[in-house]
């Protein structure tokens, strides 16, 4: 492999993991309080405000049901409306940003419902404010499970960012493509795919271990 | 059967009053519209330890619920300290909380806090700042017993453990009023007398008013001031412990009480047990004893008495609300002298009796 390659395959690398960062940290932002409304809005809940929930449900749902790649095209204009362009790594951040939104807000929601709801009673029995119980009680006691879900977002992104080639976005997937599959070089196309397979192995191994370190629950005495 | 009126206390001396209380659930979904309570009047005085039982799904986790406002009441009032906790808005209803103590069967404890943040947490919810946190939680570990644990995290810790952490917490606010949803339910007996001699000594030291709900009759039998019997959300029956342990009225008291240890016929008893005597049966009977008759030698002053042969069948020593108390199944034989002769004995001796039937 000539070191022009190499240094293609490094750059790729970087590409993605910025792209991965980059969406899954406003994704996150964004998904999280959206996951935690989800989960404290239903009728009887915290902030009961049962058509709202609906509502959102229903927008999480019809973008978490539509393909990634229809998705990348569909909102061309507004990706070129934030960033000036609706091509090159940047642009490809807007698409899997509003991928990860539905998908963090799912998780966060299923995370928070998994909490006894003898916890939010002992809480409302100290008189804490719905914004106390979220904040001292749902989110404090959904950590490890929170961990998980952030993980599983990062491990899904890279995969995600794989297909934002399409719109030239770069990055590994981007690379594989264009230099392994169409110049047919399946040694470039081996790297990649081992580079995203260590990616998503060291994304996993540190979110499983943070989550056991936060988990109390489950712990060996 | 349902007691409507008051009890003589006037309502100024109450921790709480429960005044014509009715709750109802709409029906929802599979479920069927459902009246959990139905016109209860209760009123728990200061500094008592107040028992609730019932058999569950009789309401009295909604009557408890009331009490803080976890449930609002459809109709009636629920009075805390003279106050109407039904016409409080959300912040007063807050304050309230912060003042009334709970802990619950399942403990309720985060599992993501230490034995010390699970206590500091209502103190937290109440905006205290941190030095003066840690000066009320010290104490409190203190108190339970477990201020070498502090740092452990409950799923470290046995159920009796928790729910010593459990009522810490609730103890933390300093409250007047404090509530037990089945606390002892999920333990085992031992470690459920020492979680109840615990709160006998929060009730003593503090001078606190503990109000507790139960499907247990020894739970009762061992804490209790008074007590409350409540079935298909009426209050059936009420009085001081002893009162009601030893002259039960109803039903469903009785059955309740049968469940205790000393209570209940031998099976074959039971099973021979006739209504009316023949020549020549015995008569089965319960005394019942309490106060000095408790410790005096009344078999053999009753075998003199009557001058026959008694069979002692069932007996219990005990003690409620830390008065002694004994339950004693005696026959002897059913015929109109030796009966009059033991009737006499028992009117001199001051001793409640019951005929529970006839045997050959």
């Amino acid at each position: 492999m000539s070191p022009d390659i190499l240094l293609r395959i490094g750059g790729a690398t970087v590409d993605t993991i910025y792209m991965v960062a980059v969406a899954g940290l406003i994704g996150s932002l964004i998904g999280l309080p959206i996951g935690i409304f989800l989960a404290t809005s239903g009728k009887g809940e915290l902030f009961p405000a049962p058509t709202l929930n609906r509502i959102v449900g229903l927008i999480v749902n019809a973008t978490r049901s539509t393909p990634f790649i229809i998705l990348v095209v569909a909102i061309i204009p507004f990706t070129r409306l934030l960033t000036g362009t609706s091509i090159g790594t940047k642009a490809a951040i807007v698409p899997l940003t509003i991928a990860t939104i539905p998908f963090v807000a799912r998780l966060v929601e299923a995370a928070i419902r998994e909490i006894d709801k003898g916890l939010i009673e002992a809480a409302r029995a100290m008189g804490a404010t719905p914004m106390q119980i979220v904040f001292k009680v749902l989110l404090a006691e959904a950590r490890p499970a929170l961990t998980l879900a952030l993980t599983m977002t990062a491990v899904s992104l890279i995969g995600y960012s794989a297909m934002v080639g399409a719109v030239g976005g770069g990055g590994l997937g981007d690379l594989g493509i264009r230099y392994g599959y169409q110049r047919f070089m399946p040694d470039v196309m081996l790297v990649v795919v081992i580079v995203l397979i260590v990616l998503v192995q060291l994304v996993q191994s540190a979110g499983d271990g943070l989550a056991r370190r936060f988990d109390k629950k489950n712990r060996k005495t | 059967m349902s007691v409507s009126a008051l009890k003589a206390t006037s309502p100024a001396d109450a921790a709480v009053v429960f005044d014509g209380v009715s709750k109802h659930f709409p029906a929802s979904g599979q479920s069927g519209a459902f009246t959990a309570l139905d016109n209860v009047s209760l009123t728990v005085d200061r500094g008592s330890i107040t028992g609730i039982i019932g058999r569950s799904g009789a309401g009295k986790s909604t009557l408890i619920r009331l009490v803080n406002g976890l449930e609002k009441p459809s109709s009636g009032k629920v009075l805390v300290d003279g106050v109407d906790v039904g016409g409080l808005d959300e912040a007063a209803l807050r304050t309230l909380r912060r003042n009334v103590g709970m802990i619950f069967q399942h403990f309720n404890l985060l599992s993501s806090r230490t034995v010390f943040g699970n206590i500091a947490l209502p103190l937290e919810i109440s905006g205290m700042d941190k030095r003066a946190i840690e000066q009320r939680v010290r104490p409190l570990l203190d108190l339970v017993g477990l201020a070498d644990k502090h740092g452990r995290y409950p799923a470290e810790l046995s159920g009796g453990q928790k729910q010593r952490i459990g009522i810490a917490r609730a103890l933390a606010t300093e409250p007047k009023l404090l509530l037990s949803d089945e606390a002892t339910s999920a333990l085992d007996p031992e470690t459920t007398q020492s979680i109840l001699e615990l709160l006998k000594r929060i009730n003593a030291e503090l001078g606190l008013t503990v109000l507790l709900i139960t499907h247990e009759m020894e739970v009762v039998k061992a804490v209790t001031s008074d007590v409350a019997v409540i079935d298909h959300g009426r209050i059936v029956e009420r009085g001081h412990t002893f009162d009601v342990f030893t002259h039960p009225k109803h039903e469903t008291t009785r059955a309740l009480l049968s469940g205790l240890p000393g209570s209940k016929l031998p099976d074959a008893v039971a099973r021979a047990l006739k209504a009316q005597p023949a020549p020549g049966d015995r008569a089965v009977v319960r005394l019942t004893f309490f106060g000095a008759a408790a410790e005096r030698p009344l078999i053999s002053q009753l075998i003199k008495s009557v001058g026959a042969e008694v069979n002692i069948i069932a007996g219990t020593i005990d003690e409620i609300g830390g008065a002694p108390y004994g339950s004693l199944v005696v026959a002897y034989g059913a015929d109109a002298e030796t009966s009059g002769r033991a009737e006499r004995f028992f009117a001199e001796n001051g001793l409640v009796t019951e005929v529970l039937g006839y045997v050959a």
